[in-house]
């Protein structure tokens, strides 16, 4: 069963959005998480997070400064 | 620029801040900082409350340059690199008092994570209970992360929101240098605005240029590497991640090279400089510190780094820490060499109790 998983992690202090990210990873067997945060700190931490699982995290500059993290499980 | 940029944001990055750290606050010490306290947080803001007139303990009252470089510091680097960005709406009254409760507990150890591990590189054991105390508080903080605590989103700002922050510790070291005094009271005592210590810990200082470039330096590389002190043990126990524990571990093992090196190192307990031996107090003093800064989202250095990046919400939590201050001493909840004061456990008490209240009430559903 493949999961997609969008979560909205934008302004959210550390280490939420690395737990949310975490946190959605676990909840699926198999398929795909994007994450939103708005800081190079939160996208640094889940690309940690997604590495320590195994996971290659995929990183998309949006226009407004903001970055989508994509994680294939 | 962009290969040194990206060389500070990874783990070569971190370790580099801990180790300049490391050499920088022994050295700053040796120049004249008061023991220990080659940076301190937590200690340097109390003295710039009391250099405003926030409280009148005597011995306390300085302008610190160190944290106006840190501030600045960061401002450069997050311009250089893009990471300038105005901010704010994350409960800012709740970092207000998070602030204050973080400013209250590390005034009953008498410092802050930074200066704990900073007493520990030089022999005082007084700061074992002291770390325990903030690893304590932590992780207490950790189970309130885990079952959704949050204090909700921050949303981008006008630009000038921003400089605010910036431009005040311009203002404060132009306070540093002109010292303005408003005439003498009838005692013939200096009547302010501006309150230098003539004696005590704020006398001691090492050359303003110095502690002003030993800060700027930090403040660049901390924007850059994400330094920070609580965030390190959070980040190992709660995502099993060692990358900001490797800052604090290059810190402490450099501090205490440099400390041997000048002659700093004096290990034991008793006759540490601005310590005290209740081991009690200095642990459960952390353990305040530590949970209200685990809520905030980062350690006092990192929330004034992050207040120099346009974070006005890390900029309200650092007033709130020098509000803190000024509360601590005026309402003698301070310790000094002897202890604990008289009312520092009580007060102390009623911050584990609004703090552990905060971790349980703040959930934004939104995002939990």
């Amino acid at each position: 069963m493949k999961d997609a998983k969008t979560v909205d992690a934008r302004g959210l202090s550390c280490p939420q959005p690395a737990l949310l990210a975490r946190k959605a990873l676990d909840s699926i067997s198999g398929g795909i998480v994007h994450v939103l945060v708005d800081s190079a700190t939160a996208r640094d931490n889940i690309v940690r997070v997604a590495e320590k699982a195994g996971i290659k995290a995929t990183v998309l500059n949006m226009p407004d400064g903001s970055f989508q993290l994509s994680m294939t499980k | 620029m962009s290969a040194i940029g990206r060389i500070l944001s990874s783990r070569a990055g971190i370790i580099i801040t801990g180790i300049i750290v490391g050499i920088l606050a022994p050295v700053l010490v040796r120049q004249g900082n008061p023991g220990n306290m080659g940076i301190c947080v937590a200690c340097f803001s109390r003295d710039i409350a009391g250099a405003i007139g926030f409280h009148r303990a005597a011995a306390v009252q300085y302008i610190r340059p160190e944290i106006i470089g840190f501030v600045l510091g960061a401002l450069v680097a997050a311009l250089i690199f893009r990471e300038f960005r105005p901010r704010t709406g994350s409960s800012p009254l709740v970092r207000f008092l998070l602030g204050v409760m973080a400013m209250i507990g590390a005034l009953m150890f008498l410092g802050c994570p930074w200066r704990a591990y900073l007493r520990l590189s030089s022999g005082d054991w007084n700061a074992i209970l002291g770390i325990l105390g903030l690893a304590g508080g932590i992780c207490v903080g950790i189970l309130f992360l885990r079952r959704g605590f949050s204090l909700g989103r921050a949303y981008a700002a006008s630009r000038s929101l921003g400089w605010i922050m910036p431009l005040l510790m311009i203002g404060l070291l132009v306070l540093l240098i002109v010292a303005p005094q408003f005439g003498r009271d009838p005692q013939g005592n200096p009547a302010g605005p501006i309150f230098f210590s003539a004696k005590g810990p704020g006398s001691q200082h090492a050359w303003n240029w110095l502690s002003l470039g030993a800060g700027l330096l930090i403040g660049f590389l901390a924007q850059r590497s994400r330094f920070c002190t609580v965030g390190a043990v959070r980040d190992l126990i709660l995502l099993k991640d060692a990358h900001l524990f490797s800052g604090i571990v290059a810190l402490v093992l450099t501090a205490f090279v440099t400390n041997l090196a000048l002659g700093l190192f004096k290990p034991g307990f008793a006759g540490q400089p601005i310590a005290h031996t209740d081991g009690l107090w200095n642990f459960t003093g952390m353990v305040l510190s530590g949970l209200a800064f685990t809520l905030a989202g980062g350690c006092p250095g990192r929330q004034v780094i992050l207040s120099g990046e346009g974070d006005g919400d890390a900029a309200i939590f650092v007033l709130g820490m020098i509000v803190g201050a000024g509360l601590a001493h005026n309402f003698n909840l301070a310790s000094s060499v002897t202890g604990p004061s008289p009312y520092g456990p009580s007060a102390v008490t009623i911050g584990l109790i609004v703090c552990v209240a905060l971790g349980f009430f703040m959930r934004d559903k939104r995002t939990g």
